[in-house]
């Protein structure tokens, strides 16, 4: 099975967020592998040792995504490709991001595309169902189970909490939801054998785009921190006079039942 | 210069989800005067309409077919783009729902347009509209614009409030016949682990476990409590992780993020993950034995004490509010 992935490298949003200039300040930040895309490459990489095949990741973004890009050669990938666009592209949105990947995926003859449901730093979830659509294959957001069969896929999906069984075909598209897998960490000789794997690097160019063609189609216009929220009350007393004056509280003064 | 806005309704085992209303009135919004068309796609749900008018909505547009009885990507899509074409709107708006989010992509892209996921607010500056939506897990905001064309967004259920519903409110009620062929996607089987239909995302209040829980029946007066307050059961990953209840009720960085009105975490301690699913909710209440818990810094009210007394207590406190 020829198997892509697309990934994102991430702020890591456990770290602390500050802003300066209007942006997500990253000076020191951890980076990381989109925890999403980590599901994506884990049944990626067990798809293929069960089918045989290829498992080739992919990633749109600067120089630095090198490092999630090896880290995921380490997991078990065979194959990265990083599109930098680093020199090209000034400002970019899921449009631009999905118009690269279904440019570069087109001639790929992929059997299965997986990605993460959604990025954990921007959130939109858009880049997936976009390159389907692009590409005119099938697709199924939020997988928690695959199985293949020839042509044929039997997946199970998160629906808001409810499990949907759904039948499709390759070729595929599918974006992982938590609890698909239980990502494996890179072993030493993981690690020492993805320096050798061929990590390629394309810009713009290569796939006959120009600036114009991945124009974003939305503009960010400020970040900004929410409000600090005030230190909350904590009540005191004897419990059940504790519990009366709680539901007296929300009752009268947050007046939320 | 009033717009035409197309707005997706969304039904639910035969209900329309509030959503639906919100979207409406996102709709207004964006219309500046202009028309909001409601799209209702479904089999047998054309007696939906009126809601949608009463709501708000100016039209109400229906596609019925057999084949969208169920949600399908290629179904849906087949519908909506029909829609579209035949009201050519300056703007569409959905909700983020499952839905929402599976389907808003691919239409963006059939349109080549770009969309604006996860609002949770509109504002107006300058004449030009400024969308609002939560990144890195709520932990910051951004403000986005259209740098021009068609005005895609979804919207965070539970974030706007819907118009004031108008009874017997009349508008024009339209179906269209759409062809729907080729569903490359079946749904074989449905299994509803969710609560008693209260969806997480849509809930306005609540009652979240996590590991002071410590097991599986340790849930049920955590159900009592969100059954009685028209609520729904959520839970930390520790909970999820410790097989005390399913991972579809996880609320947080992974898993599910939610703004209700009220978010009563019992027995949480409160890690970043955590928080970063619910720390935007309304009003939170602390149940928790450890005082130093990092869940009191964002709760509203706290109280220090064990789950299991505090909240059968809470549930008879409750009921006498619910009969006054």
């Amino acid at each position: 099975m020829n198997i892509f992935v697309l990934m994102k490298r991430t702020f890591d949003t456990e770290e602390r967020i500050s802003i300066s200039g209007g942006k997500i300040a990253d000076d020191g930040a951890e980076f990381i592998i989109n925890p999403y895309d980590e599901y994506a490459i884990e049944e990626a990489i067990q798809l293929r040792d069960a089918h045989s095949g290829e498992v080739t990741v992919v990633s749109v973004g600067s120089e630095e995504a090198e490092k999630q890009l090896r880290t995921a050669l380490a997991m078990g990938a065979d194959k990265a490709v990083l599109i930098n666009i680093e020199d090209d592209v000034e400002e970019s949105d899921q449009f631009t991001t999905a118009r690269i990947l279904g440019e570069f995926l087109k001639d790929k003859e992929a059997d299965l595309i997986i990605a993460g449901n959604v990025a954990i730093d921007g959130g939109s979830g858009q880049v997936g169902p976009r390159v389907a659509e692009q590409l005119d294959i099938p697709y199924v957001t939020t997988i928690t189970s695959i199985e293949v069969e020839g042509q044929k896929v039997t997946i199970v999906r998160d629906v808001e909490g409810d499990s949907e069984t759904i039948e499709t075909s390759l070729p595929l598209l599918v974006t992982a939801q938590q609890g698909l897998n239980d990502p494996r960490y890179p072993s030493l000789p993981g690690i020492m054998k993805a320096k050798k794997k061929p990590l390629e690097e394309l810009e713009l160019d290569d796939l006959d785009l120009e600036e114009d063609d991945v124009e974003p189609k939305t503009k960010t216009i400020d970040i900004y921190l929410p409000p600090k929220k005030e230190a909350g009350r904590v009540l005191e007393g004897e419990i059940d006079a504790q519990v009366k004056e709680l539901v007296n509280l929300l009752h009268k003064e947050a007046k939320v039942i | 210069m009033s717009k035409k806005i197309l707005v997706l309704a969304e039904a639910r085992e035969g209900a329309l989800r509030n959503v639906s209303f919100e979207a409406i009135a996102a709709g207004k919004k964006l219309s500046n005067g202009g028309e909001i068309v409601s799209v209702l796609i479904g089999e047998g749900i054309s007696s939906l309409s009126q809601e949608l008018v009463e709501y708000g909505a100016d039209k109400v547009v229906t596609v019925e077919h057999d084949k969208l009885k169920q949600y399908s990507s290629d179904g849906y899509a087949q519908a909506l783009l029909a829609a579209i074409e035949a009201e050519s709107p300056d703007g569409i708006v959905f909700g983020h729902t499952a839905l929402g989010k599976d389907l808003s992509p691919r239409i963006a892209s059939k349109l080549g347009s770009g969309l604006i996921s996860d609002v949770t607010s509109i504002e107006e500056s300058g004449g030009k509209l400024v969308f609002i939506r939560p990144i890195y897990s709520g932990k910051a905001f951004e403000k986005k614009v259209v740098n021009g064309g068609l005005v895609f967004v979804t919207i965070r259920p539970n974030n706007i409030d819907p118009l004031p519903k108008e009874e017997g409110r009349s508008a024009e009620v339209t179906s269209l016949n759409v062809d729907i062929t080729d569903l490359r996607t079946i749904i074989k089987d449905v299994v509803r682990k969710a609560t008693d239909g209260v969806d997480l995302s849509e809930a306005k209040v609540i009652v979240a476990g996590g590991r002071g829980v410590k097991s599986e029946s340790g849930f049920e007066p955590l159900k009592e409590l969100a059954d009685l307050l028209g609520g729904a059961v959520g839970a930390s990953r520790g909970a999820c992780d410790a097989e005390y209840c399913d991972y579809s009720l996880q609320i947080g960085q992974t898993g599910k993020v939610v703004t209700p009105d009220l978010y009563i975490a019992c027995g949480i301690s409160g890690a970043i993950q955590h928080m970063a699913g619910m720390s935007n909710s309304k009003v939170i209440v602390a149940i928790n034995k450890d005082p130093e818990a990092n869940i009191f810094k964002v709760a509203d009210y706290g109280i220090v004490g064990d789950l299991f007394d505090v909240v059968p207590l809470l549930i008879e406190e409750f009921k006498k509010i619910k009969v006054s």
